[in-house]
């Protein structure tokens, strides 16, 4: 805790008498924490409307077939409820995205942070940052009209990529969190201190030396936290997914093959205006409940990594 | 001592190879960099070739049409601005007031890192999340049908937890001497706040709240989730804006999908069209937020 909180702390008593008995102090008090209040109610009711649409659907779909079956097909007859299919959407397109962001990130971030001069950084950072910010619907027009059909198909052969595939949608969900690995990556590299370098370069260490043994070790947490927090970012992206990866649930990890991932079908239902209370509406909830409950422990994971594993430099 | 002209300071052996490793490094690495920017480059350059020539007046204020080349992004168009508007006016108030809370007045107990926690997630929630959210409680359960204000009641919760975030980093950049002079001179808390504290952190706030914006205004997926798929032939009228709170509206990222989900080439080139339109929206508030945050920088 910093002195100022402490400060804060020691003069709390005589703060209080002085805000004593000035009813805008006490009514500003409670605003604030009525707008507090807002992203704790926020969250208790994300979980409470996908728990009761969950239970619904569960008292139609029985557990075992949500978790056994291994064929998703709401939509039609015979109606099956087999989640992996769509996971296995997710994790397709996931990998293959990691698979290309990660490497590239990474050595971006080396570049900026030990390498590049102090004006191209400046340069380049906010670029990076303000990529952060390209809507993903703009990206999933790439993936489908370029990607597919003016590089892969070409390149593959139209016969071996189908139009909708997990591949152009993974490349553009590497571009898509391209920025964020590199900036945060780039940010926990910054933040080791110079002794560290100077002490590895006075050994006869080289440069790459310092950067992959000393740097990159030193700010391994932040790096793994960006990580985690692009997977969670990729798993929970809909737009590039629904547009480029198609809508054929499929049990693969077959970059050439179209999937349909959680949020690719969630998009699905959305778009067809399920009616309440159908199995469709509920089947959305049960999904939507899977992929809260995955991205919210990748959150944490990367929440927890980063306070329980950073290394203190003063 | 004197260096004799035989002596050389070049290495040998494996030293040599180790500096050589480093020095191609800097090529892999650099490499690297420039491929991601390359990238970008080239989608930029395509967006354009396929786009640019679209672009015209008619294009901003026709509606949609069967036609591609009568058609145009108006209602799309007014939609953002107008959905990004209230969004703004409902999330800026309690984001800021969130903030100020947890730096200035929130007691450091459990309770507190409860509540940075929960923010830190939520700003983690896929937006389709909030998409269903929206879907169940505005749009459903409060009946409001996929109308602006539903659309604008969702993205508000979706940009709250980053906006917030944003502006707890701004406010902790302000010295605490400026907070405990007002203090040390007999102001109140929220004095000292109001008028010491705000001032200085304004402009790292303000980036905050035009990045989420941006944010908003590019999001897709919970605006269709709520029911926001339809292409329009009226535009939400700003000469009777409560009762446009409750119209259906549509949006540019939506149109864009629309677009590029049609499999007539002559669609996608509209499609491209609009993208230039949100992109040159998004960039001018990213644009603005830079220059905001390197005006102000304390020196």
């Amino acid at each position: 805790m910093n002195l100022a909180s402490d400060s804060r702390t020691l003069a709390d008593g005589a703060l209080d008498k002085r805000t004593f008995g000035r009813p805008t102090e006490t009514a500003i008090m409670g605003l604030l924490l009525l707008c507090a209040a807002v992203s704790l109610i926020t969250t208790a009711v994300i979980i409470l409307v996908l728990v009761r649409e969950t239970i619904t659907f569960f008292e139609v779909v029985p557990l075992q077939d949500f978790f056994l079956e291994t064929e998703w097909q709401p939509l039609f007859e015979p109606v099956s409820f087999g989640i992996w299919e769509l996971v296995a959407g997710t994790l397709n397109t996931t990998f293959w995205a990691l698979l290309f962001a990660v490497p590239l990130g990474l050595a971006t971030a080396i570049y900026l942070s030990e390498y590049a001069h102090n004006r191209t950084r400046k340069l380049v950072k906010p670029v990076l940052e303000a990529l952060a910010g390209v809507p993903t619907v703009v990206y999933a027009y790439f993936a489908l009209t370029f990607i597919t059909q003016d590089v892969l198909q070409p390149l593959l052969g139209k016969e071996n990529v189908p139009i909708f595939n997990a591949m152009a949608a993974s490349i553009m969900l590497a571009v898509m969190i391209l920025p964020t690995i590199a900036s945060i990556s780039e940010d926990a590299m910054s933040n080791v201190p110079r002794d560290l370098r100077e002490a590895a370069y006075g050994l006869g260490a080289t440069r790459l030396e310092v950067a992959t043994r000393v740097v990159v070790p030193a700010a391994l947490s932040g790096i793994i936290a960006a990580i985690l927090l692009a997977i969670a970012r990729v798993v929970g992206e809909t737009m590039i997914v629904a547009i480029a990866a198609g809508s054929t649930p499929n049990l693969t990890l077959n970059p050439f093959e179209g999937v349909q991932t959680m949020t690719g079908f969630m998009l699905q239902v959305g778009l067809g205006d399920a009616a309440r209370g159908t199995v469709d509406y509920q089947a959305l909830f049960a999904v939507g409940s899977m992929l809260f409950v995955i991205t919210f422990a990748i959150n944490v994971g990367a929440y927890w990594f980063v306070r329980r594993y950073r290394e203190e430099y003063e | 001592m004197a260096v004799s002209s035989s002596m050389r300071l070049r290495a040998e052996g494996a030293v040599a190879r180790r500096q050589w490793l480093s020095r191609a490094s800097r090529y892999l690495f650099l490499g690297a960099t420039l491929c991601g920017l390359a990238v970008l480059a080239l989608l930029m350059f395509i967006t354009l070739r396929e786009g640019l020539e679209r672009l015209d007046w008619d294009f901003l204020v026709n509606y949609p049409s069967r036609f591609p080349e009568q058609a145009g992004i108006r209602p799309a168009l007014l939609g953002t601005i107008w959905v990004v508007g209230v969004t703004m006016i409902l999330a800026v108030p309690i984001a800021v007031g969130t903030a100020i809370w947890i730096e200035e007045f929130a007691p450091r107990n459990g309770f507190l890192s409860f509540v940075k926690l929960n923010l830190s997630n939520l700003a983690g929630v896929p937006s389709i999340i909030y998409g269903i959210l929206g879907l169940a409680v505005f749009v459903r359960f409060y009946s409001l049908g996929p109308v602006i204000l539903a659309g604008s009641l969702t993205l508000a919760l979706m940009i709250i937890p980053m906006t917030v975030i944003a502006s707890q980093e701004a406010i902790r950049q302000v010295p605490p001497s400026q907070r405990d002079g007002a203090l040390a001179l007999g102001a109140t808390r929220w004095q000292a706040v109001r008028h010491n504290v705000l001032p200085s952190a304004m402009p790292g706030i303000m980036t905050g709240i035009i990045l989420a914006l941006s944010r908003a205004a590019g999001e897709t997926a919970a605006i269709i989730m709520i029911g926001g798929f339809t292409f329009l032939q009226f535009s939400p009228s700003f000469l009777t804006p409560v009762q446009s709170l409750t119209d259906a509206f549509t949006i540019l990222p939506i149109q864009i999908y629309g677009w590029t989900i049609d499999p007539r080439e002559a669609f996608r080139q509209n499609a491209a069209a609009a993208i230039i339109v949100l992109m040159v929206g998004v960039m001018v508030l990213n644009i603005f937020a830079a220059v905001i945050r390197e005006r102000f920088r304390p020196s």
